[in-house]
């Protein structure tokens, strides 16, 4: 691991991958009922190479490489959690949760309700998301409204180290199933995490930048996009919040509708698809809060409605950027 | 346009039994030598920042999707692997085309839309190189039964590797296959490596016990030797063929390059001296060649010939793709439904 830098104010700067790889041998320090599993995720520290090194300290009998069998791995972490440990399961790509459908939609969902509250499933399942990396249609995918619609499931969609971190502290703590989705493109994003100890909650959105104008509410990355589409708009003088709801499922609701009172307009801006998706649902939420403060209908920008094509002169018109959030804003602001 | 491969034509009968004459087996050299060119050339892509996304090299594994192909008719199925280059090339597939698809070009085989993993060449039966893991297997059982329903006479092969013994999806349409006695040949390429794991800390028991289990004909072998390799493949295609059920085959291989081109520092799964004595040993293009020449069935010249010729092949495919352009961005929205 490089020695860490120092941010503006002194504090460390680790990139988006380290945060997560710190979270974890913190945990696994921590508690001796955690545990990581997933495919090459020990020496080869996953093909991100995220969790590099983490197999030196903990062993391969905390740090598991695994056959290519997400359901079983998403299974054994199901019954691993009602039993008295807390899997971390890593699902290399996101577009492979679809292979773990029953076991987190059907068994990890259900369980503590079914059994009218007596046992929990106390796991996290680690993947990815986002596209933009030239991985084609079945690696770029990011599916995070698949969990988000399931009663039972909380989702988490960090999008700087800081709140990486802290989130899948909470997450590894929670006592329910969690799916936790980092977006491929920012592993090597730097940000300011301290050294102390800290967890961030579920369900608490974080005003990533404040503005009167018009609110964006984004999550993972199209945090960075929103706020890079910011700095643009306020060059021509128009202030944007950026509202980062960290958690897809619980919403933070309340913070979301008020910053879309105060600036009376907003956009919502997530990589999933924009078919009944995450856009979809806090566009709804803003809607249903905010109505009598709107001065322009809700906006909303996703992934383009297509199977992510290879082609880099196709794929990047598939997914919000800098530019086109920024053109959406002025526009709904009325200017052209 | 690139030579297509020398393939029987649809319909007709299957291979006679009988071993392929000394044209057959160049041939089949010819396919290896064009794998081989095909793959060097997508490495030089790849390293000299012309190629976006991932690049699984087949180099090393020629002798299986040759030997294995070179049994089939041109309108039998293939489902193919992220390691597909080699499959869809011995299925017939045209360098140019492929290679303007892995660049992303409107030229490409899929239009630029699918990459290296996930060309599809419908004329020549190719129904699809795959990036799930073990994620074609069904598509090649619903193929097989599809022809059984048809009574079209035609197989289909499942390549994969034997990382994708880990999915639940083989085992399910392994059972089907043998249940309704499918015309499915399942060929486990196994390169020992599951990415970046040996497959024997993700395998338990013996690979081939898991067909036995299901009752499927298997046979293990060495994937190195392509009269090995395509002689059972001629074998199992007509026991299929002829009604009597699947088969699966567990071909002994190895990948020369890393996982994907990007996968350099490999000592820490495996040696040195592992990979130079498969290189030096077991190259299953040398070893042909030694065969071929031991039985006097052609002399050096040829083969340098049909080296030589592959290369200048796999060059102008290579240049077309590059000048190709890419599609246009209107195409975004096209193929979402038929
Ligand atoms: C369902 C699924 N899980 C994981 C992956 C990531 N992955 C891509 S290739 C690979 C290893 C495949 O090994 P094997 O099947 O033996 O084929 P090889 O690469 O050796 O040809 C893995 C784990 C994937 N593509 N699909």
């Amino acid at each position: 691991m490089s020695t860490p830098e120092a941010g503006k104010n002194g504090a460390r700067v680790l990139t988006f991958g380290e945060a997560i790889r710190e979270a974890l041998a913190e945990e696994l320090r921590r508690d001796p009922t955690v545990f990581v599993m997933g495919e090459d995720v020990a020496e080869a520290g996953t093909a991100f190479k995220v969790l590099l090194g983490l197999v030196d300290e903990f062993g391969p009998d905390r740090v598991i490489d695994s056959p290519i069998s997400e359901p079983g791995i998403t299974g054994l972490g199901v019954g691993a959690a009602m039993t008295g440990m807390r899997p971390v399961i890593d699902i290399m790509f996101g577009d492979f949760i679809t292979l773990t459908m029953d076991q987190m939609v059907n068994q990890a969902a259900k369980i503590h309700y079914m059994s009218g509250g007596k046992l929990k499933v106390p796991m996290v399942l680690r993947t990815t998301m986002g596209a933009t990396r030239r991985s084609a249609a079945q690696h770029s995918q990011s599916l995070h409204a698949w969990f988000s619609h399931v009663p039972g499931l909380k989702v988490v969609v960090p999008s700087t180290p800081y709140d990486a971190k802290g989130l899948l502290k909470t997450a590894i703590r929670d006592d329910n199933p969690v799916a936790f989705f980092e977006d491929k493109m920012m592993y090597q994003l730097k940000g300011e995490v301290p050294e102390e100890e800290y967890t961030i909650p579920f369900g608490v959105a974080d005003i990533k930048r404040s503005g009167s104008d018009i609110t964006i509410v984004a999550t993972s990355s199209m945090v960075q996009v929103s706020l890079a589409a910011a700095e643009k708009l306020a060059e021509i003088g128009i202030e944007a919040e950026v509202v980062d709801p960290r958690t897809t499922f619980p919403l933070d609701k309340e913070t979301i509708i008020e910053s879309a009172k105060k600036t009376s307009r907003a956009i919502v801006v997530d990589e999933g698809y924009e078919r009944y998706g995450v856009t979809a649902e806090i566009a709804s939420v803003i809607a249903d809060g905010a109505f009598y403060y709107l001065d322009a209908p809700v906006k909303r920008m996703g992934a383009m409605d297509v199977p992510i094509p290879f082609s880099p002169a196709l794929e990047d018109l598939t997914v919000p950027t800098a530019d086109t959030v920024m053109e959406t804003a002025k526009a709904l602001c009325g200017r052209v | 346009m690139a030579k297509a491969a020398k393939q029987t034509k649809p319909k007709t009968p299957a291979k006679a039994a009988g071993s392929p004459d000394a044209e057959e087996w160049l041939t089949m050299y010819q396919q290896m030598a064009r794998i081989r060119a095909f793959e060097d050339r997508v490495n030089l892509l790849y390293t000299s920042a012309k190629m976006p996304g991932l690049a699984h090299l087949y180099i090393g594994e020629e002798a299986i999707a040759v030997g294995v192909c070179s049994a089939l008719n041109a309108d039998d199925y293939i489902t193919s692997t992220h390691r597909g280059h080699g499959h869809c090339i011995a299925k017939g597939a045209a360098v140019d085309l492929m290679f303007a698809e892995l660049l992303g070009k409107a030229a490409g085989y899929c239009k630029g839309k699918g990459g290296s993993m996930h060309i599809a060449d419908q004329d020549n039966g190719n129904l699809g190189a795959n990036a799930i893991v073990g994620g074609s297997a069904g598509i090649a059982v619903g193929a097989g039964f599809s022809a059984q329903r048809r009574g079209s006479g035609q197989v289909a092969v499942c390549f994969f590797g034997e990382g994708a013994l880990g999915q639940g999806l083989i085992y399910e349409t392994m059972n089907l296959a043998q249940l309704w006695k499918l015309p499915v040949i399942f060929v486990c390429e196994n390169n020992m490596y599951n990415e970046y794991t040996h497959f024997s800390e993700t395998t338990a028991g013996q690979p081939i016990d898991r067909a036995h289990a299901f009752g499927i004909h298997t046979e293990e072998l060495d994937g190195q030797d392509i009269r090995l390799v395509h002689e059972t493949a001629v074998r199992v295609v007509e026991r299929a063929r002829r009604g009597e059920g699947p088969a699966f085959l567990l071909c002994h291989t190895y990948r020369y390059h890393g996982h994907h081109v990007g996968d350099i520092n490999r000592e820490y799964y495996r040696s040195k001296e592992e990979e130079r004595d498969w290189v030096e040993n077991r190259d299953p293009i040398a070893l042909f060649a030694d065969w071929l020449l031991a039985e006097k069935l052609t002399d050096r010249s040829v083969l340098d010939g049909i080296e030589a010729e592959a290369k200048d092949e796999v060059e102008r495919g290579a240049q077309f793709a590059l000048d190709a352009p890419y599609p246009d961005p209107s195409e975004v929205e096209t193929n979402v439904y038929a």
